[in-house]
Parts: C-alpha cells; structure tokens; sequence
C-alpha cells in the first residue's frame, strides 16, 4: 500500500517536473480564453440549457436516431457499420482498406479513433497510418500519447518539437521557430495526403436528419483528408448522433469557446458524405478534377464498445452528453499541474475521463487516475452541457471502493461506522469518518494534538493510511463551537428580524472553533435569533472517499435534525462552503425530492446571508460591523463556492465595510478536503497551491483571508499563517478565545 | 438596403477583420477589377455563380491537380456569411470549389451582401433547409487556417495562409 503510494507519487514528481510547465501554461491560457469568450456571449447560459436538452433528448432516443440516421446515410450512398466493440471496428475498417487496395491511410484527429487504437491494427495489416493533425504527428513521431483531448501535444514544446524533428528528419538547416515547423510539417504530410487511399475522421456530431457530420478543426487538414481520396471513413461514437441539422448550431457556439478559448475554431466542416467535391488525383495531375469520373465512397463506422451500457447505467449515462471540449481538464487545478499523463486512463484525460474510462475501458482504466479528481466542481459550471463531473468521479470511486481490499484495518477499525457494504481502503476510510476522529480528537485535545504531530504517530499515520508527514494535522478545539455556544449566558432576542439556525460543521465545531463564534456575533449584531442545535456532519468528508451509503445516512440524519426548523421559519446559515454545497447540491443525489428541496431553498453561506439582510433594510442601528477604513484584503474563495456563485456576496460586504478587496483567480486551493493531507498527492497539492501563493504575496495585502477549511490550512502551509474567514474580520469584536 | 442589412454588413465587416482577412467592396461590374488586384498568380478558382459577375482573366476555373497544388491563389465564391462571428460558408460542388479554396496560401472568397445573416441561429436555418434538400456540404470558414500545435499560434497550417474577402454590393 505505502509502496504503491510511493510510486504514485514518483509519477506525478516526474510528469511535473518534465512536462508541468507546458501543460501549466497552455491550459492556463485556454481556461482564461474560455472565460473571456463565454462572456462575450449574452445568451450563454441559455445555449448551454440547449445544449444540454439536445444531448438528453438524443441518448434518451438514441436507439431510433441510429435507425434513422442509417437509413439517411444509406439513402446519401454511404454506409453504416454499428460496432459492437473495438475489434470488431478495426476488423471493419481493415476490410475497407483491403477492398480498396489501400496502401496508406490519412487520419484527421479522432479520439474515438484512438480508443479503438485503429493505428495499431491497420499497421499490423500492413497499412501505413498519418496521422495529418500536426500535434497528432507530432506525437506519432515521437511515439508518444496525448496529454490533451483537443491539443494532443501539450505537454511539449517549441524547443521538445525542435529536436525532435531536427533528429528525426534531419532537414538541411535546424528547425527552429513555430513557423518553420508547421511549414515543415505541411510539406511532409501534403507529400503524405497526395498519396492517401483512404482518408479517415472522426465525427463531432452527426445530423439523423440529413447525414451531415460536423468537424470541429482549424488547420485544414482535416478538409484535405476528406477532398484528396476517393474513400472516406468515420469513426465515431454512437453518442455522437443528433436530431437535426439546427441542433448543431448551439455546439458550433460552445465548443471552441468552451474548449480552448476561441470563439470559432478556423473550419466548422459540414460534411454529408459521400461529399459532391471531386478528388483531386495526384496520379493523374493533368486531368481537370471537374471531368474525372469519381466514385467516391463512404463508411461511417458508429462505434457502441461499452456506450449502450452506459446509456442504461443511470450514474455513468450523463458522460455521453460530453462533447469532449476539454473544459474539464483546463479549469481543472490538478490537472493544469500534471495534464493528461497522469490525470487520464488509456484514452481520455481530465475530469469526463472517469466516466468514459470506466465506461468503455472498465474499471481498471479508471482507477488510474480517479483520486486526482477532488470534487472541487470548478468544471460543472465549465462543462457546456451542463455534467455533474464530480459525481461521476464520486460514483465511480464508490464503484471502486467495494472492489478494494484494504491493508491495515484494524487500525481505523475502531473509527469507522460507516455503512459501506465493503472496504474503501484505509486512507479513504481514515478521511471519509473525519466526523468521529474530530469528536475523539477534541475530547482529549491538546493531547490529541501533540500526539498525531508528534513524530512516531505522525509517521505511522503516513504508513498506515498516508497522511502526508509534511502537513499538520488539524488542531481540535478542547471546547468546541457548539458548548461554547451553550455555555453563553445571553438572553435571545425577544422579537427578532430573523431566526437562523447556525450549521455547527465539523470544521467549525471542532477547529475552527473562533470562525464560527465571529457568526454568531455578527448575525445577533444584525437582530438576528441565532441558535446552534446539535446537526450531525453533512456526509462531504464520507462522499469525497466516494462512501456514498455513509454520504447517504449522513444526510438523512442533517435533514431529521434541521427539518423541524426549517419548517419552523428559521432560515439555515452555513459557514463552511463545502457543506453548503452539499445542502444545495450533492443531497439532490442522497434525499428524497421534498426534503432535499426544503433544504436547499432554506440554507444560504454566511456572507450571502449578511449580504440579504443588508439590503433587505434589516435593522443596522447598534450595528458595529468592522469599519475597513480602506485596508486592503486578499481574498480567497472557496472553488464550490465560486462554483455556487456566491463569492460575490463576501466580496461585496467586504466593500461595503470599506475594504479595498483583492481577490485570487485560482481555480482551487489546491488542498480539496483530505486531497493535500495524502501522502502521494502531498507535492501535487503543494504545486498547485503555488500558483496561489504567489497570488497572495503580490497582492501584499493587511489581511488574508478565506472561506473553506481546506483553504484555511492550505493557506496556513503556504503562507507560514492561517488566514482569517470573512466573517472573522467583519463580526463586532468580542471575546474569542 | 434595409437596416439590417446594414447592421449585418458592418458587423461582418469588423469580425472579419478582427481574424486578420481584408474586406474590400465592389459594385457587380468592378469584381473582376477587385479580384485581380487580390490575387498572387498563380490563380485558380471556380466559376461565381451569379449574373454579372465575373472572374478576371488569368484564373485558371478548369484546373487540373497540379495546376491546385500549384496556384499561390484560390477564388472562390462564399455562399453565405455569418455577420457576429465574420465566418463565411464554402460550399462544396463538381467544380471543385473545395480543393481550390484550401490549398493555396490565399484564398480570395467572394460574397453577395444580402448573403449575410446576422448569426449563427440564420445561418442554422439555412443549413437545414440546404442540407436537408439537397445532401450537399459545406465549410464555416473563419479566418486563415491555423495552429498553436508547435508551440505558439501560427497562421496557415495545412490551409490558407491568408483570406482576403470581397463584397458585392
């Protein structure tokens, strides 16, 4: 277990020290290209609901859209082959090969393509694969995998494509600027083209309607494989096929945006193959293309290989909506550290990746890299159909759980209630039950403290379970949030504003114990009753270990204690973001409709809540919130509540207040719950987390501070101090200790 | 000309322009004048499909592969045109219109005014009615071809370097 541990993380220390930088900066960009180019776009929200519908609509009658569709192409003069599974598409397509004496076959760039692992078995057959997409080539040259779903060679660069062509093809004179390498390149593959017998794509979307299958590029080489042979192949997923021709139109606007950051890719191809271009016949250059007497012919080779099995596995039937933009991977923290090299299976890459892993290369695939995914839900709100991505990482964790046999036990044995029906390993197990390791913990606390920092513990903790021996563990409060709340002789306001009820977290409860005192002072300033009842944990710590039964019992138990209030009229305030989301969220997913809704509707962040009760025209006399008088602040949220879109509400309180607010543009913290505390994930969190850094210190600010837990102790290991929360530095000052 | 129109026009105008393409506009009868001050010999390009107006002597419109691969310049006509993104729509046919437009390192489309439509919502319309209809293809082309697969952005990859468009109006 530690070993395997420990090799994971050589892997991950060697991909971001060899290929870090590339894949940090290019997907960098593209994420910020994405949000600049969303904006621009007044009805994006909208296209996205559209988006996603036609999707839905379209795996819900996928079985009649193939039917339909074959019977288009047909009608058009090409044909359909629906395969089964890998092998039985490649035996296909090398059968077209053969029939047409194909000697070399020209690829535009298909994934699909790479998932059957179509070159590998034409080659076999004794026929030559190009691969005509220059980073596609790129890495057929080099002999390399994608790090990337749409810009397959991100992970090199300019100077890595030098050598390696200057090596590789010796050209006259050194091969040095990105203008001569592509200029190189298109010589050798127009020389390649001009041969081809056979050109192969993949397919973005395919219209049922008409047979008119759009490709999404921008070199032009996949409009030459397509003009130059006579024979055109495509390879593409069954979850490709649309309605109609219109439905086209709001993933022409999503794709490019989403993806990489451009508004429009160069060439939206809408082909309806057998196209009605002539082929331009190399072997015959005198000839008028207008007079040849072509017979082009046309095979599209719908690919099932695991898809119709997802389309009836409620959890993973969600992945096949994906258009594979790469919005995932590029919002994603972890993977702008590491890319596709480490957070990918044997295809795909980034946060989808899990779900079409374990859908068409199994479970297996999947677990490679399905820890990297820290449920920060950055990419929900990327995705332009709208995925829950980190559900389908929890899911499929879940999945895995049940298969592991964990080492080592007995050791957690004694924490661990949980009502998973078979054994999540040792570390998830240690980071799913955090709710009684913090009760145990606070009761003998500051023993428990010292104990697990202290070297022997803290190291049999990193070989039993992997609790990175470089990080602190939290502290727990000897008296917690709830008893000092209890304890506190203070007659509740007779005829308030507003009733809340203060979600006691476990992070509040037990460590973060002053945050949660500063909420209390701030809402009553405000002529608010507030009341902090005994709420079990949310289920987040257990859902994160993908321990959905214990996630679920969790929630059961929140929504027993809290209905009553709620029901009642008070309104559910909740100071740590994570669990909020999990109310608003993840509980649609563990509850019954009605309660889940009760719940979401009656819960807001604490900062959200002050905010509405600011300009909802509550009562401000006596109120002594902070004065900024123009301090500067850095502020970090949280990456669910950026998620949920409620940052904005601490940012503008704080204005009001008088700060002068500098906030990061981090996706995520890089610390994700327990994700930074594992040993093997330790310096991948610690690298993500630089970027953060970095952002803190320039802004040089009087105070930092943060929303979440985890950003609190990622934060305090950058920075050498914990940060403050918002409702720290804006509550009335009273006692805090 | 209606206000639309007008809108449409100066909105493509500028997207299109955004992507590094040069606009010039020509009354029907000064096309040819347009065109052969655009191109780089060598030309080849396919037959425009309206009254009136025509190509310039010294476009090759019956070209042979070699005379493709040769030409520094393809002139093609654009069948539509999307005003807020400044793409146009290439449509494929027996002349070859395709292979002319894309193999060399310019390609001079040209575009009826009334052809453009406002977005990309129009020119989805259109489509399904064509395609529908008649089981054609067709190119959105916006901008030169490109690539950042080398290492930073670079214009014309396997396509045109350059695209320069000419309005009839």
């Amino acid at each position: 277990m530690s070993s395997e541990r420990d090799s994971k993380a050589a892997h991950i220390r060697h991909i971001m020290e060899t290929e870090g930088d590339a894949v940090g900066a290019n997907t960098r960009g593209f994420n910020d290209g994405r949000y600049e180019s969303v904006g621009e776009l007044e009805d994006y929200d909208a296209l996205k609901d559209e988006a996603r519908s036609i999707k839905e609509d379209a795996i819900e009658r996928l079985p009649h859209l193939v039917d339909e569709l074959t019977e288009t192409v047909e009608e058009n003069g090409g044909t359909v082959y629906l395969a089964e599974d890998a092998a039985d598409a490649n035996e296909y397509i090398a059968e077209v090969c053969t029939d047409n004496e194909a000697d070399r076959l020209v690829k535009s760039k298909s994934m699909t393509s790479e998932e059957i692992e179509i070159n590998e078995h034409l080659e076999r057959e004794g026929v030559e694969v190009v691969e005509t997409d220059l980073g596609e080539w790129v890495l057929q040259v080099a002999d390399e995998a994608p790090s990337h779903i749409v810009a397959p060679a991100i992970h090199k660069s300019r100077e890595g494509i030098a050598d390696l062509f200057n090596e590789q093809f010796d050209p006259e004179e050194d091969l040095e600027t990105a203008e001569e390498l592509t200029a190189f390149a298109r010589e050798q593959l127009g020389e390649l083209i001009r041969g081809a017998d056979v050109g192969m794509t993949g397919a973005n979307f395919i219209t049922a309607d008409s047979g008119t299958m759009a490709l999404v590029t921008s070199e032009g080489n996949a409009r030459k494989t397509v003009a130059v042979p006579e024979t055109q192949i495509a390879v593409a997923g069954v979850e490709k096929v649309v309605p109609s021709v219109e439905d086209l139109q709001p993933f022409v606007e999503l794709i490019g945006r989403s993806g990489t950051g451009q508004d429009i890719t160069s060439y939206i191809s809408l082909l309806t193959p057998p196209v009605n271009s002539p082929t331009v016949d190399f072997d015959d250059p005198d000839t008028p293309v207008a007079d040849g007497d072509d017979d082009r012919e046309f095979h599209l080779v719908l690919i099932d290989n695991g898809r119709m099995a997802m389309r009836e596995d409620e959890e993973l039937r969600e992945t096949l909506y994906c258009i594979r933009c790469s919005a995932c991977s590029n919002t994603c923290a972890n993977f702008q550290s590491v890319g596709g090299h480490a957070f990918g299976g044997e295809t795909y890459s980034g946060g989808i990746a899990t779900g079409w892993e374990a859908g068409v290369h199994g479970m297996d695939a999947a677990a490679e890299f399905n820890d990297l995914c820290t449920g920060c839900s950055r990419c929900v709100e990327a995705c332009p159909v709208g995925i829950d991505i980190p559900w389908i990482n929890t899911v499929v964790r879940d999945r895995l759980n049940t298969g592991t046999d964990p080492e080592l036990e007995f050791l957690v044995d004694g924490l661990t209630p949980d009502t998973e029906t078979s054994g999540p390993g040792i570390q998830k197990r240690l980071f799913g039950n955090f709710e009684l390791l913090a009760k145990v913990g606070s009761t003998v606390a500051p023993v428990s403290n010292w104990v697990a920092n202290a070297g022997p513990v803290s190291r049999v903790l990193q070989r039993a379970a992997g609790v990175a021996h470089d990080r602190d563990l939290p502290a727990f409060q000897r008296t917690t949030f709830r008893e000092w709340f209890e304890g506190r002789d203070r007659v509740p306001p007779i005829d308030p504003d507003r009733r809340v009820v203060l979600y006691p977290d476990l992070y509040t409860n037990y460590i973060l114990v002053n945050r949660g005192k500063a909420a209390v002072r701030a809402l009553e300033a405000l002529g608010v009753e507030v009341l902090v009842p005994p709420v079990p944990g949310s289920g987040r710590a257990p859902l994160s270990q993908g321990m959905i039964d214990t996630a679920r019992s969790k929630a059961e138990r929140v929504a027993e204690a809290l209905g009553p209030y709620v029901a009642d009229g008070y309104d559910v305030v909740v100071i740590e973001p994570s669990d909020l989301a999990m109310f608003r969220g993840d509980y649609e997913r563990l509850l019954p409709e009605e309660s889940f809704e009760s719940l979401a509707e009656h819960s807001y962040e604490i900062l959200e809540y002050v905010y509405g009760l600011l300009t909802n025209g509550a009562d401000t006399d006596g109120l002594t919130l902070a004065d900024g008088d123009g301090e500067t602040v850095a502020y970090h949220a949280h990456c669910q509540q950026r998620t949920m879109g409620l940052d904005e509400y601490s940012v503008a309180v704080l204005d009001a207040c008088g700060y002068d607010v500098t906030t990061s543009d981090v996706e995520c913290c890089g610390m994700a719950g327990s994700f930074g505390y594992k040993e093997q994930y330790y310096e991948l969190a610690m690298d993500v987390g630089s970027t953060l850094e970095e952002q803190l210190r320039d802004a040089d600010c009087d105070h930092v501070i943060a929303s979440g837990t985890s950003c609190t102790d990622q934060i305090g290991d950058l920075l050498g101090e914990e940060p403050s929360h918002v409702i720290e530095l804006l509550a009335p000052d009273g006692e805090t200790t | 000309m209606s206000n639309q129109h007008a809108n449409s026009h100066n909105q493509f105008a500028a997207q299109v322009r955004s992507y590094g393409v040069e606009l010039t506009e020509a009354s029907p009868g000064a096309v040819a004048d347009a065109i052969a001050s655009a191109i780089d010999p060598p030309a080849v390009g396919t037959p425009l499909p309206w009254d009136g107006v025509e190509l310039p002597d010294g476009v090759e419109t019956d070209p042979t592969p070699a005379d493709i691969e040769d030409a520094a310049t393809g002139v093609t006509a654009a069948s539509l045109a999307v005003a807020d993104y400044g793409s146009i729509v290439l449509r494929m046919d027996d002349a070859g219109s395709e292979p002319v437009s894309l193999f060399g390192d310019l390609h001079v489309a040209v575009l009826r005014e009334e052809d453009i439509v406002p977005d990309m919502e129009a020119a989805f319309e259109w489509f399904g009615e064509q395609l529908r209809e008649t089981r054609d293809s067709a190119v959105v082309a916006t901008g030169p071809s490109a690539t950042a697969d080398m290492g930073s952005l670079v214009q014309g990859a396997h396509g045109p370097k350059r695209v320069e468009v000419i309005v009839v109006r």
